[in-house]
């Protein structure tokens, strides 16, 4: 197909249940305009990660454009286009991080999950993501696992606290 | 009697949580008559978790907190009166303390950041009233000049001319924005703040507001300060129940709203044309100055754009006069500054001193100096934006023009302490890294130019250095300054383009012996076991994951040089510091 030609928008429906669950976000904003951002912060809050399908449904409800919705959720660090683990481990990779040692952490928590940066395990228990700087300098190395952060890591400290959260989930499980 | 615990961030994630809700288990299940509060951040994050005990008027502050630590406190504290036990802060970290001239920091650590009262307890809004009550906009603008209030994001630039500006644009919709999407890494203060005293900045706002003619303001804050976006709403609905924000403020003919914006990760959305694009659901590309966010800020109106800090000290300004804060600071940089302090140094935490004070009085006297005694190397001042202080220059005044000069910048106020273990072609290598991944992506000679700065810096570390990779990068960093729209991509060259001003030898030492001085670059050291130490455990060969290691057991172990890979296992796991590094 050439490039001057205009391709039909392809799009894959969504589920009703998420439709109303998008169409109450869109209602809260309201068609006010620079609110995209917001809303895919509430989107991705709902959903853990931004769905492809859920992004193009926001585009025939606002009127923005797909490129436009995808090169803002393409740009800032905080959206995800894939889906993530049920613990989400951001290590921090500010310089004093790096200074006390951020990379022997990201080492170990390899050797106890098999994950690297961006990467989740195969149970779908655990995505890794390396971020900037989280602001907990004077406790470096830092790393924040959900909403808790764990601060002065060393390699068993972090094998241990993932551990302990791998053996609650178990629990849990059983 | 009154327990306060120090619940920043910081002081969470050192355990001060734990330590409340013991406290709070233990008051309740003994019918204690203790009131339990909370505070923010005081700074000597070295000591987290802290919580103080006031007493009859007395006050005794205890370190280093844990659960267990809780239990004998409440027990000596109803045994012997507060005795002084242990946990007892050192009288030598207290002096720390009154070496500094809190100003922005005032309130952290003292108040309760969640009590609208106890921010008003402590001459809270006042400045607001006497403003809104006694001065003209001009006079308020006036006030900021006398103070020589500067931009304390990094930039420097005179405040009272960005609200001059922004008043004399024409327009009645004006608007305030706080930049606090503190990016720095190594910064922390912005987050301090709102955490601590988040009324502070709220007032600033509201002033600055008043002073230009704006009624609405936005916090654009980082989507990673969960703890501080909580706060800083609670704080604006107490501010609007109390009436500080909203219609006819003081009963006056002024009204002022203040909402929350959070930003979503991206480090270029500190300048300010990109987070005004950032705010309005765009991508944050920053554009040409002028025009001005002060003539078309933000969709399109008249716009001024200040940092968390800078707005902290606005309150003060007023209350004091400007010409009490001018005379804290030197001739041109005046005022106090908070310091993020971290990295290889004992006592890491913020503290805000008067401008002029030396490095070496910060780091030395107030830090404490190097962790475990080690010898100091470099300050890396200013962020990725910044450059490294060598050692000779310990003796420069902490001021802008002074640090300029020297090749680094005051940036958002983080020094990072490093010692003879850091190297550093690999921190002008992470901070390349850095900002190689938050470039927007604009210009060319940003984008590209940080790639290729970054890949050769890269190469360097693992040994496969070039003749002339030096003088390439001289060339490199000069025309991606050269090249830039944004500050972003003007500074990004600095870091390596200081490490190569202050230390060249290690450059050349990489490249050209194809070894690393600090013993840092994994690829240019070899691990080796010495025959004096080893005791033949057979610890590390156990441990090693490619069998690189043999011997017999109870006689010295050799490594296979060929098949190890340098993880550094068999030196975390010997006991008896018999691995050497060279």
């Amino acid at each position: 197909m050439g490039c001057c030609q205009k391709e039909k928008f392809i799009f894959t429906d969504i589920s009703k249940e998420d439709k109303n669950n998008i169409d109450l976000i869109l209602k809260k904003y309201d068609g006010r305009k620079g609110t995209l951002i917001s809303i895919l912060q509430e989107v991705q809050e709902k959903y853990n990660y931004l769905p492809i399908d859920i992004l193009n449904y926001i585009s025939l409800k606002t009127g923005v454009k797909p490129a436009k919705i995808h090169g803002v959720a393409t740009f800032y660090t905080q959206f995800r286009l894939n889906p993530v683990g049920e613990n989400m481990i951001m290590l921090c990779q500010g310089t004093a991080c790096h200074v006390n040692g951020s990379k022997t952490i990201e080492e170990s928590i390899f050797d106890e999950l098999n994950i690297k940066d961006g990467e989740t395990t195969d149970d779908g228990l655990f995505t890794l993501i390396n971020v900037a700087c989280l602001g907990c300098c004077s406790l470096s190395p830092v790393m924040m696992i959900n909403d808790d952060t764990f601060g002065n890591l060393t390699a068993e400290k972090a094998k241990q606290i993932i551990r302990s959260i791998k053996e609650k989930s178990k629990r849990k499980g059983a | 009697m009154k327990i306060i615990v120090g619940q920043g961030s910081c002081g969470i994630a050192a355990g001060a949580n734990k330590v409340y809700d013991k406290l709070s288990y233990e008051i309740k299940n003994n019918n204690l008559d203790i009131e339990l509060s909370s505070t923010g951040c005081i700074g000597m994050c070295y000591l987290e978790p802290i919580i103080d005990v006031i007493h009859e008027g007395k006050k005794i502050t205890f370190v280093n907190m844990d659960e267990n630590k809780v239990s004998i406190l409440l027990n000596n504290i109803y045994t012997d009166n507060i005795s002084v036990n242990e946990f007892t802060i050192d009288k030598k970290d207290i002096e720390i303390l009154s070496k500094q001239n809190r100003v922005a920091l005032k309130n952290c650590g003292n108040i309760n950041p969640e009590s609208i009262d106890e921010y008003i307890n402590t001459d809270g809004y006042k400045a607001l009233e006497k403003v809104l009550k006694d001065m003209s906009p001009d006079e308020v603008i006036d006030e900021i000049k006398i103070s020589g209030l500067k931009g304390r994001g990094g930039a420097g630039f005179p405040t009272w001319f960005k609200w001059n500006a922004a008043k004399n644009s024409p327009g009645n919709k004006k608007y305030v924005v706080c930049n606090a999407d503190e990016g720095d890494p190594g910064a922390f203060m912005d987050r301090s703040i709102l955490e601590g005293d988040p009324h502070r900045l709220i007032e600033g706002m509201i002033i600055n507001g008043y002073a230009m003619g704006a009624d609405e303001g936005i916090v654009y804050v980082r989507a990673e300060y969960p703890l501080a976006i909580k706060r800083l709403s609670n704080a604006i609905n107490e501010a609007e129940k109390k009436g500080y924000l909203g219609e006819n403020i003081f009963g006056e003919n002024f009204k002022f709203s203040l909402r929350i914006k959070a930003g979503a990760g991206a480090f270029v959305c500190g300048e300010e044309t990109a987070l005004l694009e950032s705010l309005q659901g765009e991508r944050g590309m920053p554009r040409l100055k002028p025009p001005f966010p002060a003539q078309k800020g933000y969709w399109n109106k008249p716009t001024n754009i200040n940092n968390v800090e800078t707005l902290a000290n606005v309150a003060y300004i007023i209350l004091n006069g400007g010409k009490t804060f001018a005379n804290l600071g030197t001739e041109n940089s005046k005022g106090t500054k908070v310091f993020a302090l971290t990295g290889k140094i004992k006592k890491g935490g913020l503290v805000e001193v008067p401008m002029g004070i030396t490095l070496r009085d910060v780091i030395h006297e107030i830090g404490g100096g190097i962790k475990e005694d080690r010898e100091f190397k470099a300050v890396q001042m200013g962020g990725p934006s910044g450059g490294c202080i060598p050692k000779h220059l310990l003796d420069t005044s902490v001021d802008y023009e002074s640090i300029s000069k020297i090749g680094a910048i005051m940036g958002s106020g983080g020094m990072v302490v490093m010692d003879e273990t850091t190297c550093m072609v690999d921190m002008a290598r992470f901070f390349l890294d850095f900002t190689r991944k938050e470039s927007c992506g604009k210009c060319i000679q940003c984008r590209l130019g940080t790639k290729r700065m970054l890949e050769i810096l890269t190469r360097i570390c693992e040994g496969k250095g070039k003749i002339g990779d030096i003088e390439l990068l001289e060339e490199l960093g000069t025309k991606i300054k050269e090249g830039s729209l944004c500050g972003l991509g003007q500074t990004a060259p600095n870091p390596v383009l200081s490490t190569i001003r202050y230390f060249r030898d290690e450059y050349e030492a990489h490249i050209h012996d194809k070894k690393c001085p600090s013993k840092a670059c994994k690829e240019l050291v070899e691990y080796s076991i010495s025959e004096n130490k080893c005791i033949g455990c057979g610890l590390c060969k156990r441990n090693c994951p490619v069998e690189a290691i043999s011997g017999e057991k109870k006689l010295v172990h050799i490594i296979d040089l060929d098949k190890c890979i340098k993880c550094g296992k068999c030196m975390e796991m010997c006991k008896f510091s018999a691995i050497k590094i060279g």
